[in-house]
């Protein structure tokens, strides 16, 4: 008889135990990524005037399956030199995070790398450094050469040995890859 | 009341009627080590049958004896029985010692405890408090290792995920004395949380038969268990050091246990374990220290017929996780895979810098048992499990050290068992398990949570019939019923929502929308069916053949359900998926085992077929904004694996000993005709033992480990362009490394250091050769080497 007892208060505790209501119907507050980047800006401004040509890619889902969106506003011009600047952007955050900010606080350690596909006659050099003289590249020059076509990629590493010299020695981790499809007429 | 009843064999009394028979013996029972008085000891006069019990200061009295010999035996609960033979001649005054045994007493106490948990019917490896010592610095994973069928999913040498018969995480449960570990085990680096030093032994379970525990153990169950403690006043307790070469550091562990008379016990236990950076043969790994802390304590009262115990343990480990395998896109994981050497490598440091891992594990119990003169022995036990999860990944700004991931996984067990013996030859099992779960993911990381916020419910029944059939046969049967009712509340990328078409299939759970991500409230219902049934057949002596049949069956995990997006350490992009349901295993094994003194060995092949089995596999490239990554896909199928664990041993003569162990298995994608990914290569592993009792147990073992190739893998292998080549490269993530052999050497020598305390030295080299290998169950094989060579000094103080 006590066992019984004992076995029916020990189920009593079990059943009230698990019958417990749930109270996670408090809903939980949105992660919006922070330090993503979602969007990359190249603005080629001509040395001597006219048009800017912008290049743009924007992944606002990020790893989601969406691919990035890739746009060139127009074509460049044979033998002009253009002034470079990059923007990047978490646009997931309103108003937009001004990423570009973070990467020049940590000059250091961020490096911008620009590939010239070889169909494509042009050049970079590096017009900004960080602290320790070092090529940082959120601005650069482009000169572009004749007329051709082909593939400008902007590399963007986090924690790279610096100085190197280029992509191949310059190790981190990737923060950015972003290729346009570029023409000189 | 705790009398060891011993069956006599009774000798024949040759009374000789005497003339004196007035005689008077008294006598006292004293332990032999330390004198303790030995209360109601049994006290048996073998000629006349005449038995009393020792009062209270050990002392009893015999009357009526006659001049002549008497045989008297003395038992005691935790003594060896003692015959003594006497010559009565007039009064006489004696005390009587007993031998006291710690490992005997506790196989009287434990009642064959480790049999009692198990299955009867299939194979059990278990490994010894001895082989626990010696691997004091190591890691749980490293420690099942050494058994054969056991393999380990490693994320560099810290994290080390055990393996059984080719099926890991989810699939293999662990049971931390009598406790389920609910430690966000689904996580493929995610170690269990155990410190081994708080564990007085191990068993393994290739498969499911284990229906007390678990229904849902498709590949195996990990029982840890601590010791019993004896029921007398003493106090004992040890300390282990261990300094080691490789990483330039060391562990050290201490326990006291405190034992009463009255049944009461008390034990702490702590242990502290530091390590830098590891090396591989040629470079330093950099960021793969450790840091491990670990404190237990329990406390209770344990009585022949009733116990009761409360223990708390806390366990903390922060692991550096190999700089060099935080990558960006494809294109980094080119240049790792393509550089022999890993690309980051920094000087020795003890620092452990992101990417890194940071787990605390708290774990409270109380438990008791009463025994039932017609019903059996009832077991009660509730606990309660945190288990905080931090991940810290390489970021910038503010976030530097914020973790990526924060997890934080609270679960209350409550478990009712009852063990019955229904008839001479027949037991019968029963119980029942609730548990109620949540998870909480901190959104203050800044990153979308990788697992969401969910509730969890589970209910399981069991009952298990044990029947021995004749003395050759015995006979197994078990069911279970597990019932998981799964509440999460979930966000998710729009893009994804309506990518999978779950816009239209699941449009009744949205909560609400924000931004550019949906909440979803899934409520999921998961009825999980288990069996057993087995035989054991003893086939003449020394020779015995064990069969199991177990279905088991699994709810999916949080994370085959929930993943969409990044996973970091893996450079690759994980999606699960919402409408999964249960994988169900058939495990057919046979063994065969022969033992005897001189040579023995057993085979176990096995075969398991697992339908709706979920694998994760790549199915394309993304593009990203940070470049290619390679999208990974969970996916049901059906899969078969086929294998055999081999073991022998033979005595060669007084001193030495050899032992072989060889493991092979083999898992296919029936469905699609593929081999299954990362299973272990076959393995074999042979050593020679010598041993010499009289020179302080002198202990040599030269050990040879060859671990194969695996040829059997699916190509998952893909293509990016590389823009500095202009080229498409192909990102070689199938091809497994090379065959590797590695040798290792451990002695070890006992000394007495006074009547109660004893050291054991001990001296340890792996991977003697400094062999430069890859594994190909380690996550971090395409980045760096393994380990190097390790010399290790092991200090064992019992006192």
């Amino acid at each position: 008889m006590k066992n019984f007892k004992i076995i029916t208060l020990a189920l009593l505790v079990f059943i009230s135990f698990t019958g417990c209501s749930d109270d996670d119907d408090v809903i939980p507050t949105p992660v919006n990524q922070e330090e993503v980047i979602t969007t990359l800006t190249v603005t080629l401004t001509p040395l001597g005037g006219g048009t800017a040509v912008t290049l743009q890619t924007q992944d606002l889902d990020g790893d989601g399956p969406d691919a990035p969106e890739v746009t060139v506003s127009g074509n460049l011009t044979a033998g002009t030199t253009y002034n470079g600047v990059i923007v990047l952007l978490n646009e997931t955050e309103s108003p937009a995070e001004n990423i570009t900010e973070e990467v020049e606080e940590e000059a250091d350690e961020h490096q911008f790398f620009y590939t010239i596909g070889s169909a494509l006659d042009a050049t970079t050099t590096y017009t900004s450094f960080d602290g320790n003289g070092n090529p940082l590249g959120i601005e650069f020059s482009l000169d572009t050469g004749v007329t051709s076509s082909g593939l400008l990629t902007f590399t963007l590493r986090h924690l790279p040995a610096k100085p190197n010299t280029g992509l191949a020695n310059a190790g981190g981790e990737t923060d950015i890859e972003a290729t346009f499809n570029l023409v000189i007429q | 009341m705790r009398v060891f009843i011993i069956l006599l064999f009774v000798i024949s009394s040759n009374i000789i009627s005497s003339q004196n028979c007035n005689n008077i013996i008294n006598g006292t029972v004293l332990d032999l080590h330390d004198n303790t008085i030995l209360v109601d000891a049994k006290v048996l006069v073998v000629e006349n049958n005449q038995e009393v019990l020792t009062n209270s200061l050990g002392e009893f009295t015999i009357v009526d004896l006659c001049n002549q010999t008497y045989t008297i035996k003395i038992s005691h609960a935790f003594c060896i029985a003692q015959t003594y033979k006497i010559e009565i001649t007039n009064n006489t005054k004696k005390v009587f010692r007993l031998e006291h045994h710690l490992e005997e007493l506790n196989e009287i106490i434990l009642e064959g405890k480790l049999s009692d948990i198990t299955s009867e019917t299939s194979l059990e490896n278990k490994i010894s408090k001895e082989e626990l010592e010696k691997n004091s610095g190591k890691t749980l994973g490293d420690v099942l290792n050494n058994i054969s069928g056991v393999s380990s999913l490693n994320t560099g040498n810290t994290i080390v995920k055990p393996i059984i018969n080719g099926l890991h995480s989810s699939r293999v449960v662990v049971m931390n004395d009598g406790v389920r570990m609910e430690d966000q085990d689904w996580g493929a680096e995610h170690a269990p949380n155990i410190d081994i030093n708080a564990i007085d032994n191990i068993t393994v379970i290739k498969g499911a038969s284990a229906l007390k525990y678990s229904g849902n153990a498709i590949g195996g169950i990990i029982i840890t268990e601590t010791s019993k403690t004896p029921v007398k006043d003493s106090l004992y307790g040890k300390t282990i050091t261990t300094v080691a070469s490789n990483g330039r550091g060391g562990t050290a562990t201490s326990q006291l246990t405190k034992t009463f008379k009255s049944g009461w016990y008390g034990n702490v236990q702590g242990t502290i374990k530091r390590f830098g950076d590891f090396n591989a043969p040629d470079y330093n790994l950099s960021n793969t220290g450790a840091f491990e802390r670990s404190f237990s304590v329990r406390g209770g009262l344990n009585r022949f017929t009733s116990g009761i115990e409360a223990s708390y343990s806390l366990y903390k480990v922060e692991t550096g996780i190999l700089r060099a395998s935080h990558l960006g896109g494809a294109q980094d994981q080119i240049r790792a895979i393509n550089n022999l050497e890993p690309l980051f490598i920094d000087d020795f440091t003890y620092n452990i810098n992101s990417p890194k891992q940071d787990v605390a594990h708290h774990l409270f119990k109380i438990k008791g048992f009463k025994k039932f003169e017609n019903l059996g022995r009832l077991d009660f036990q509730y606990s309660f499990q945190q288990n905080n999860r931090l991940e810290f990944d390489v970021r910038r700004g503010d976030d530097r050290d914020t973790p990526s991931l924060d997890l934080k996984l609270n679960t209350h067990t409550l478990l009712l068992d009852l063990d019955s013996k229904i008839s001479e030859t027949a037991t019968i099992k029963l119980g029942l398990t609730g548990q109620y779960q949540t998870n909480f993911a901190d959104p203050s990381t800044g990153i979308r949570r990788l697992i969401p916020d969910y509730s969890e419910y589970n209910l399981g029944a069991y009952a298990v019939l044990e029947k021995q059939i004749n003395n050759k046969l015995l006979f197994e049967l078990g069911a279970r019923f597990d019932y998981t009712f799964l509440d999460a509340l979930k966000f998710y990328r729009t893009s994804f929502w309506e990518d999978r078409a779950y816009d239209t299939i699941f449009q009744d759970i949205v909560v609400g929308e924000f931004g550019n991500q949906i909440l979803v409230n899934p409520k999921l219902n998961f009825y999980n069916p288990s069996a057993t049934i087995g035989l054991s057949y003893k086939i003449k002596e020394n020779y015995k053949l064990l069969f199991n049949y177990s279905l088991a069956s699994r709810a999916p995990n949080p994370s085959e359900l929930f993943s969409e997006g990044l996973h970091h350490s893996a450079s690759r992009i994980e999606l699960g998926d919402l409408q999964f349901n249960s994988e169900t295993a058939h495990k057919f094994s046979v063994t065969l085992q022969k033992s005897n003194a001189n040579y023995s060995f057993t085979i176990n092949p096995y075969i398991n077929m697992i339908t709706d089995f979920i694998v994760i596999e790549p199915i394309e490239v993304q593009q990203t904004i940070r470049g290619n990554f390679q999208v990974w896909e969970y996916r049901q199928t059906n899969a078969r694996l086929i294998g055999v664990d081999i073991d022998g041993s033979l005595k060669l003569n007084d001193h030495f000993q050899y032992n072989h162990q060889f493991s092979i298995v083999k898992g296919k994608d029936v469905s699609r005709n593929d081999a299954l990914i990362n299973m272990p290569a076959a393995s074999t592993r042979n050593s020679i033992t010598y041993n010499n009792k009289k020179l302080n147990n002198l202990n040599l073992k030269l050990q040879s480990e060859y671990v194969f190739r695996q040829n059997e893998f699916p190509d998952n292998n893909f293509e990016v362009f590389v823009p500095e080549t202009e080229t498409l490269e192909i990102v070689d993530v199938s091809t497994p490394p090379d065959a590797y052999h590695l040798l290792s050497f451990n002695s070890s020598m006992d000394f007495k250091l006074n009547e109660k305390s004893s050291l054991t030295i001990g001296f340890n080299v792996s991977n003697a050769l400094n062999t430069s290998y890859r594994n190909y169950l380690n996550r971090l094989r395409y980045y760096a080497d393994d380990l190097g060579r390790d010399y290790s000094i092991n200090l064992k103080i019992n006192y």
